[in-house]
């Protein structure tokens, strides 16, 4: 039987985050009690977490969380990373037994930072050096999965539900000022480890409910500037588009939904000129990172989330606010069972951008 | 001169002799003013006759005849050899090729749909987008002082439906099909394209949804005429007859045909094979930057080719000169005439084409500079959406069109005498297709296409045309071999 990975599987999810603006940390037990509610959105094949600023002591080194199938693996893989990084510290990430989580990989924690010289010698920027060595991690050592890899943030994910997950990590000793989790319902067996979610590259990390109907299309277009889907999940398409609108176009997050969710002709046919021909050239432009079919997504990033909807907001979602923080999730009971008290409450519009961004840089 | 076909009648023939007056080939004539005389062997079976008999007495059957059967020198084989002793000549035929053994792969490909995991959407109650459009994209956005976007695209082709007409040129055809093409192409937002004839002066009016053609003969080319258009088509070759340039008999070249395609009446147009401007590929970046400069920019430029066995470098180096779409014609693709032997053995089905064009284009990382569109025998809307998820942006209907103006796909229509005044200039049978009445057609067909097209998409919970451009998980193949479900680059059904 083919596994995932091998071949293209659908899911169903849920999906929840929340995000401090004031740079608060909070630990990682509010998102687990969030996530936890809906227990029926997935079926314990997957679950995950993303926090930002959980590693302020290293906030300047890339932190890699990486999956190995052997410790052969990770001989090979820290081997690679030697030659072209300096490894501040390494380590096994930190974890509880729990009987319903099984089958862990070997998960290993490194803070690193780019050889100066290779980087010079490169003529790449930091993030493009590391990101292209992640991707080559990833495309050729085939026992080795990086899971994250971005500055002062994490990725912890495992086959389970996500509850379980998060217990297996002890999410509750991390704590930083953002948090995404993910409850995943695929339609295989068994779960895979590596499909799991959020899935991330550099700072970017997307959780995402849904199955995208241009799949094919998008991935074929994103590997056109080098990327490699391996995992042949949506989320990694997503992301993959993510970055590459971001960090190789320097489109604002803004300006991304507005490609990837892009509003319908008709609807841009009733906006003011400018706003015509500026909506018009994003989507002739990149008309081939335009996803349709149903997504909801909650995309993290150094210092704010963007929660995004398909265009026919085919996906639930929930926005909520109370005080400095925002809460986004598949459904409200989700939100409420972590603050009773919301002050607005209310479901972002099909293709409507909801960003929050920190009200002062943390650090 | 043998007979390929027989025409027949039942007893419900009243003898009215509107079948003689149909028929153009003369396969029909009337004995003394009361009765039919048939003469088989010039019956081409344009279905002219049946079509129009009140009484619907008439049907037209295969020859029964048969030669002795031999199993390699089959009946065609031994009817063109007798044909070519008879006369000396080169076999001409026209419309696309009839190679037999050389599969559609259209049919071999079947569509995905939504079930449970994720929705389809109706259509006919949600937003459903097929507006295409074609040209160059840079590579980078650029952004002003202010950190505004600059529209930095160059000027794209927009098409409310991905199907366009293909080129089909005045004197091949008649006026008043170019006529029904370009009222059409108007009312759909789609383009028509004059084919290498030069534009007819009382269609300048549509010249914002036409494409106009340069090729070899360069005939009717004119600063005006390449300012009269929406595009300008550079065409190198036609999948009807790869490497072979094109006559048009001087008996065609009357009246307003020599005045648009500015050749003296009664002289043969002769399109040579090559352009003999463009030997090599750097000379096909010439021409496309004379034409951009000739038309300051404001128009994209298109280079036609026929489907060859190396079309995917060809593609690229295409895409490199400087060309905005690439129209790239298959193997099935029509014509107004062809030797007969190259229609049927030269060239590639533009399924495989279009996939192995796409898939060489984005490992070069090129496929985003440039559209491209396929022709070469779609002939309905399942064609069109498998074509646009092997990887093209939009399909050139040119078969497709004739018949929906009344083409039967005799293949005479290198004879001049098409009965139904499609590719023809005789002034009796021209009058016989009403251009008004023939654009309400064409309408019609495409109409009709596009909404099977959103029924497709929907199906698949697609809402705008380009998430499905080069979505080849939405195929999967039946009856393939290895080898073609690689260049097709999809997966077999079950898979």
């Amino acid at each position: 039987m083919k596994k995932e990975g091998e071949i293209r599987i659908s899911s169903g999810c849920a999906i929840s985050g929340i995000f401090c603006k004031d740079g608060r940390r909070i630990t990682g037990e509010a998102i687990k009690k969030s996530i936890a509610v809906m227990h029926s959105r997935s079926n314990g094949l997957g679950g995950g977490f993303a926090g930002y600023g959980i590693y302020p002591q290293y906030k300047d080194y890339y932190a890699l969380h990486i999956f190995y199938d052997s410790q052969k693996d990770r001989e090979e893989a820290e081997r690679f990373l030697e030659k072209r990084f300096d490894i501040i510290n390494l380590s096994k990430i930190p974890v509880r037994q729990n009987s319903k989580i099984s089958e862990a990989p070997l998960i290993w924690r490194y803070f690193i930072t780019p050889l100066p010289h290779l980087i010079q010698d490169s003529q790449l920027d930091e993030d493009e050096y590391t990101s292209r060595a992640m991707i080559r991690i990833n495309d050729t050592i085939s026992g080795a999965y990086v899971v994250s890899c971005g500055k002062d943030m994490g990725v912890f994910k495992a086959v389970g539900y996500p509850e379980d997950v998060a217990d297996f990590y002890r999410i509750e000793e991390y704590e930083g000022y953002s948090w995404t989790a993910h409850g995943r319902y695929p339609t295989n067996t068994p779960g895979w480890w590596a499909g799991s979610h959020p899935f991330s590259l550099l700072d970017l990390s997307v959780v995402h409910n849904g199955e995208i109907s241009s799949y094919d299309a998008n991935r074929r277009a994103v590997e056109m500037y080098g990327y490699s889907c391996n995992l042949l999940t949506d989320t990694e398409v997503i992301t993959y588009i993510l970055d590459y609108l971001t960090r190789k176009q320097g489109l604002t997050l803004k300006e991304c939904s507005e490609v990837i969710a892009s509003p319908f002709w008709s609807t841009i046919a009733t906006k003011n000129e400018d706003e015509r021909k500026r909506l018009s050239y994003l989507r002739k432009m990149f008309s081939s990172f335009l996803i349709t079919g149903p997504f909801s997504i909650l995309v993290g990033f150094h210092g704010g989330m963007m929660a995004l909807n398909d265009r026919l907001k085919l996906r639930s979602l929930v926005a909520a606010e109370k005080g400095n923080t925002t809460y986004f999730s598949s459904e409200e009971a989700a939100i409420r069972v972590v603050e009773p008290n919301v002050e607005r409450i209310w479901a972002p519009r099909g293709g409507e951008a909801v960003i929050v961004t920190l009200s002062k840089e943390v650090g | 001169m043998m007979a390929r076909y027989r025409i027949r009648r039942d007893s419900c023939c009243i003898a009215c002799m509107r079948c003689v007056k149909e028929c153009s080939f003369g396969a029909i004539s009337e004995k003394e003013g009361k009765d039919l005389v048939f003469h088989h062997d010039k019956c081409v079976d344009c279905q002219r006759c049946v079509s129009l008999c009140p009484q619907g007495a008439l049907y037209i059957t295969e020859e029964e005849n048969r030669f002795r059967h031999n199993s390699v020198f089959r009946k065609d084989d031994l009817k063109e050899i007798l044909l070519q002793a008879e006369t000396g000549g080169v076999l001409l035929s026209s419309m696309g090729a009839s190679g037999k053994n050389v599969p559609i792969y259209f049919d071999k490909m079947l569509l995905n749909a939504s079930q449970v995991t994720n929705p389809s959407i109706d259509p006919l109650r949600e937003p459903m987008e097929t507006a295409t459009f074609l040209g160059e994209r840079p590579s980078t956005v650029e952004r002003d002082e202010n950190g505004k976007l600059r529209d930095n695209l160059p000027p794209h082709l927009e098409l409310s439906t991905p199907i366009m007409f293909s080129a089909m040129s005045y004197g091949a055809i008649s006026l008043n099909v170019h006529k029904a093409l370009s009222i059409a192409a108007e009312e759909l937002h789609t383009y028509w394209n004059t084919g290498e004839g030069g534009l007819h002066e009382s269609l300048y009016r549509y010249k914002d949804n036409t494409i106009v053609q340069v090729a070899s003969g360069r005939f009717g080319v004119h600063q005006r005429y390449l300012n009269t258009a929406a595009a300008i088509e550079i065409k190198i070759g036609q999948g009807a007859k790869p490497g072979i340039g094109g006559h048009l008999t001087g008996a065609k070249i009357v009246g307003d045909v020599s005045r648009t395609r500015m050749v003296p009446e009664g002289l043969d147009a002769i399109s040579p094979a090559p352009h003999h401007d463009i030997y090599s590929i750097e000379d096909l970046a010439q021409l496309v930057m004379s034409i951009k400069e000739v038309t300051e920019y404001k128009k994209p430029v298109i280079v036609k080719v026929a489907a060859v066995h190396n079309i995917a470098p060809i593609a690229s180096g295409i895409a490199r000169s400087g060309a905005d779409i690439i129209s790239i014609d298959g193997y099935r693709g029509g014509t107004g005439a062809a030797p007969k032997r190259i229609r049927d053995n030269v060239g590639l089905p533009i399924e495989l084409a279009i996939a192995s064009v796409d898939q060489r284009l984005r490992e070069e990382k090129i496929r985003d500079r440039i559209s491209i569109i396929a022709s070469g025998g779609i002939r309905n809307s399942a064609d069109v959406v498998k074509a646009i998820a092997l990887g093209a942006d939009a399909v050139s209907i040119g078969t497709a069109a004739l018949c929906a103006l009344g083409c039967h796909i005799c293949a005479s229509c290198h004879s001049g005498k098409c009965a139904w005044g499609i590719a023809t200039q005789d002034e009796s049978l021209r009058k016989r297709l009403d251009p008004e009445k023939g654009a309400e057609r064409l309408v019609n067909l495409v109409q009709a296409w596009t909404q099977e097209i959103k029924e497709f998409m929907g199906g698949m919970g697609i809402n705008s045309i380009e998430a499905l451009r080069g979505n080849r998980l939405a195929l999967r193949g039946v009856d393939l071999n290895q080898k073609e479900l690689k260049i097709l680059g999809i997966g077999y059904a079950g898979e």
